[in-house]
């Protein structure tokens, strides 16, 4: 076994691992507890390894594909019937997140959980969880799209109701598994009209051959609710607050990743599946109608530029919405989860601004008139931004959370009424909150600023009253959190809060391995943009090259 | 929940074999009839429940502990991804089918003749009785943890 | 127009699924308006793959001449469907737990009732 084996069986390594370290969880934890703990983080490890050599090799050599089961991706040249897992640059992206997001949750839930009972459970779920979103991550397959999103919400919505003793985790579980199945069964159903009309189930061989009649416009639409039901968009965000605000810490920050996940969802349908059916640019013949006026062949191309209004307007609604319920909010907890779904409408709007940036004006040539269709320029702008702002919001909102979730452990208090002067005894935790605060709110030199700098400027461009809500959405964020600060952590000492201790080591170096990548992401973002995002960016705009790795050599 | 009377419990003892062995019968041979892991499973899976229903759930507790459940299913759910592993440790692929139509291990080629030839379907038998065992266990769990947790106290 | 109806009657599980879940306050009947969409959804997978004058996706033994091989129905959508019962009897186990528990909790359900925040 070499290393070139190695890269070449990774894409089912990563989540085939977790998969079998979730079922021999149970039989290891008969023996020992701290053996339990050390075999779910070495899981952890040797997936984030994996990742790391698989993101290397596809960030340098282009489009790598695995078929389950041996043999070519397609057979006889034409039926694909056979499910892939296809890597490009988008999909190590997202991986390199998800793997982040993994290593810190189990090494901050050894001592968060240090005292509570269903520790064997939990620790199954979390693993389960891992490989449901590294499935969704990689593949390349409609079906094992949805089955791998079913996984996940499954065993996150078992881990939002850890805390069975309290009736209001259970409801904040009840309404996520309702909405979550509701949105899976439109997918199901989506998947199931694109199937009928065009016999694959593949996403290239969909890609190749979808155009754009009213059975795929049923499809889209149903499509898009459903994974916006997933992610959290306005006017389906009602499971969000309570989800994101009654579950442990740690759990919280494995389901912003899965929030994600959907997110990446959208993604890769509207810009890889339906791109070339929204992609035709170039130059169109102007028709003569009888009568002898001149009129425009209005069906030869999408009104994508409705659908990206649609998903504009849907996302600026999500900003406003999260801030403003973050104003009133006394539950620590709950504050930052509005302000992590006022966060998602700035990942949807570089999708919108993409779509509606599609123009198309008149040009004469040679005697004759046709149409120039094609984007703006600030379009791919757009789409780095909010690329960007995947990574970036994953980790700050995450470093919030887990300061929230130290604070619980530390006063054992939720409500921001009763907190006050921790400051004085929790030193290293309340710098940890400034880093996240400066990180959420765009101010320099967090990662914060460099990603939501690239949206203001490039929506701008298209509208300038966007660009002037999101700019307005970041300083309210960043009012709510210094009223956080120092009601919370500055002011005088309360007196039943005298003897608070700072949190456990693991805690903190957890928090601190996040802290570092915020600084160091601020420090240098065109180092990042240049050797991370900007190979994810062309990979997701370039349909071509997706079809492409199926359908090599023809 | 308590039991019900001495002819009920009489008769499912006698009913019980023969859906269990008609429910194996349907994971045995899911590679040629319509059937398999999943749909054997819960058929095995509703005769226990039988059993639960006609017994009363404190005396079922008692003779089937629920740890021993759950080791019955992580085995089904180990061989299962286990033999996916197969495929990459001795073949090519991950999930690969290296056991149809080869003539290397000698017991395959023998159980059977004909159109029940056990080596015209290589590992999807083996994987049917995996996904079968994790399913018995597991419906058999749910029904049961159900049942015990809302029984009515004594004197309620 | 005869064979329209199992689509009819797929629209229409959907739609009072739908409005079960959105009008109805009682827990359990919002559980059983989840069954309802899922098994709309699973018919619509089943009735896509028929086509006219097919039986069963099953090998019967025939001899191989290549006349009298009867037309068989697509198998692809019945593998679709039979994953998707299996994701549907789990989510169904697990809203159910969560009802014995909030039940205990709450004594009573009454979507209004339960999960306030000011308690």
């Amino acid at each position: 076994m070499n290393i070139s084996d190695i890269v070449f069986h990774s894409p089912a390594l990563i989540v085939a691992i977790p998969l079998l370290g979730a079922f021999l969880t149970p039989l290891v934890a008969k023996i020992n507890d701290k053996l339990r703990n050390i075999f779910a983080i070495l899981i952890a490890l040797i997936t984030s390894v994996l990742v790391a050599i698989l993101a290397n090799d596809v960030f340098s050599n282009g489009i790598r594909t695995y078929v389950f089961g041996g043999g070519e991706p397609l057979v006889n040249n034409s039926y694909a019937i056979r499910i892939l897992f296809e890597v490009d640059g988008m999909n190590a992206f997202m991986a390199i997140i998800a793997s982040i997001l993994t290593v810190v949750a189990i090494i901050y839930s050894w001592t968060f959980l240090k005292n509570h009972t269903g520790q064997d459970k939990y620790y199954t779920l979390i693993l389960l969880m891992i490989a449901g979103m590294f499935g969704m991550i990689l593949t390349g397959d409609m079906f094992n799209f949805f089955v791998f999103l079913e996984i996940t919400s499954i065993a996150s919505c078992a881990l939002i109701a850890f805390y069975t003793n309290k009736g209001k985790a259970i409801d904040a579980g009840f309404k996520y598994i309702v909405i979550s199945s509701i949105g899976a069964l439109f997918i199901l159903f989506a998947i199931g009209i694109l199937y009928s009309q065009y016999n694959a189930l593949n996403m290239a061989v969909l890609a190749n051959s979808i155009s754009f009649s009213f059975l795929d416009k049923i499809a889209l639409a149903l499509l898009i609710s459903g994974l916006a039901m997933k992610a959290g968009i306005v006017p389906m965000h009602m499971w969000l607050p309570d989800a994101y605000g009654r579950a442990p810490s740690s759990v919280t920050l494995l389901l912003v990743g899965a929030t994600q996940a959907s997110l990446y969802g959208i993604f890769r349908i509207t810009l890889s599946i339906f791109g070339k059916a929204f992609n035709t640019t170039g130059t169109v013949l102007k028709s003569a109608t009888l009568t002898g006026d001149e009129l425009i062949m209005v069906s030869s191309y999408p009104n994508v530029i409705s659908i990206g209004w649609i998903l504009i307007i849907l996302a600026i609604l999500t900003m406003i919405i999260g801030v403003l319920m973050a104003l009133k909010q006394s539950n620590l907890k709950r504050l930052i989860a509005f302000a992590a779904l006022a966060e998602i409408g700035y990942m949807l709007l570089g999708i919108g601004v993409r779509f509606a940036s599609k123009y198309s004006e008149i040009v004469k040539m040679n005697n004759q008139e046709y149409i120039q269709i094609g984007f703006h320029g600030y379009d791919i702008s757009a789409l780095t931004g909010s690329i960007f702002h995947i990574i970036n919001d994953a980790l700050d909102i995450g470093l919030l959370f887990l300061v929230a979730g130290a604070i619980y452990i530390a006063t054992k208090e939720t409500s921001l009424n009763k907190l006050g002067g921790l400051a004085r005894n929790m030193k290293y935790t309340t710098v940890f909150f400034i880093i996240g605060l400066i990180a959420v709110s765009g101010l320099p030199p967090m990662n914060g600023f460099a990603s939501k700098l690239i949206i203001y400027e490039s929506t701008f461009q298209l509208n300038p009253i966007i660009g002037i809500i999101a700019i307005l959405a970041s300083i309210l964020l960043l009012a709510v959190f210094v009223k956080v600060l120092h009601s919370a952590f500055l002011g005088p000492k309360i007196p039943n809060l005298k003897d608070v201790k700072e949190v456990p080591k693991s805690m903190l170096f957890a928090m601190g391995i996040i802290a570092c990548i915020i600084i160091i992401f601020g420090l240098f973002p065109n180092i990042v943009i240049d050797n991370i995002i900007q190979p994810a960016v062309n990979a997701i705009t370039n349909h071509e090259a997706y079809i492409r790795g199926v359908f090599n050599g023809i | 929940m308590s039991g019900m009377s001495k002819i009920v419990k009489t008769m499912t003892s006698v009913a019980f074999p023969l859906a269990m062995i008609y429910g194996l019968y349907i994971i045995a041979h899911g590679h040629l009839t319509p059937g398999g892991g999943f749909q054997g499973g819960a058929v095995v899976a509703s005769a226990c429940a039988m059993i639960l229903v006609s017994f009363g759930s404190v005396w079922t507790v008692r003779k089937i502990k629920e740890k021993n459940l759950s080791v019955l299913e992580s085995l089904g759910a180990i061989g299962f991804i286990g033999l996916g592993f197969f495929g990459l440790i001795f073949g090519s692929h991950f999930f690969k089918n290296i056991l149809v139509g080869s003539k290397n291990i000698p017991i395959f080629n023998e159980i059977g003749q004909g159109m029940s030839n056990i080596n015209t379907a290589g590992f999807i038998p083996l994987m049917n009785f995996a996904v079968g065992l994790k399913v018995i266990a597991g419906l058999f769990a749910i029904v049961l943890v159900m049942a015990y947790a809302t029984r009515l106290k004594e004197g309620k | 127009m005869l064979f329209n109806f199992p689509y009819i009657a797929v629209v229409l599980l959907i739609l009072i699924g739908l409005a079960t879940v959105i009008y109805k306050r009682n827990l359990i009947k919002i559980v059983i308006g989840i069954t309802l969409i899922e098994s709309g959804v699973n018919l619509f997978l089943i009735t896509l793959a028929y086509r006219k004058d097919s039986i069963a996706p099953i090998f019967h033994g025939f001899t191989a001449s290549k006349d009298n091989v009867p037309f068989m129905s697509l198998p692809v959508p019945h593998a679709l469907t039979l994953t998707s019962i299996v994701i549907g009897v789990a989510v169904l186990a697990l809203m159910l737990t969560f009802i014995i528990h909030l039940y205990r909790h709450y004594n009573t359900l009454d979507a209004r009732k339960i999960g306030r925040e000011e308690e």
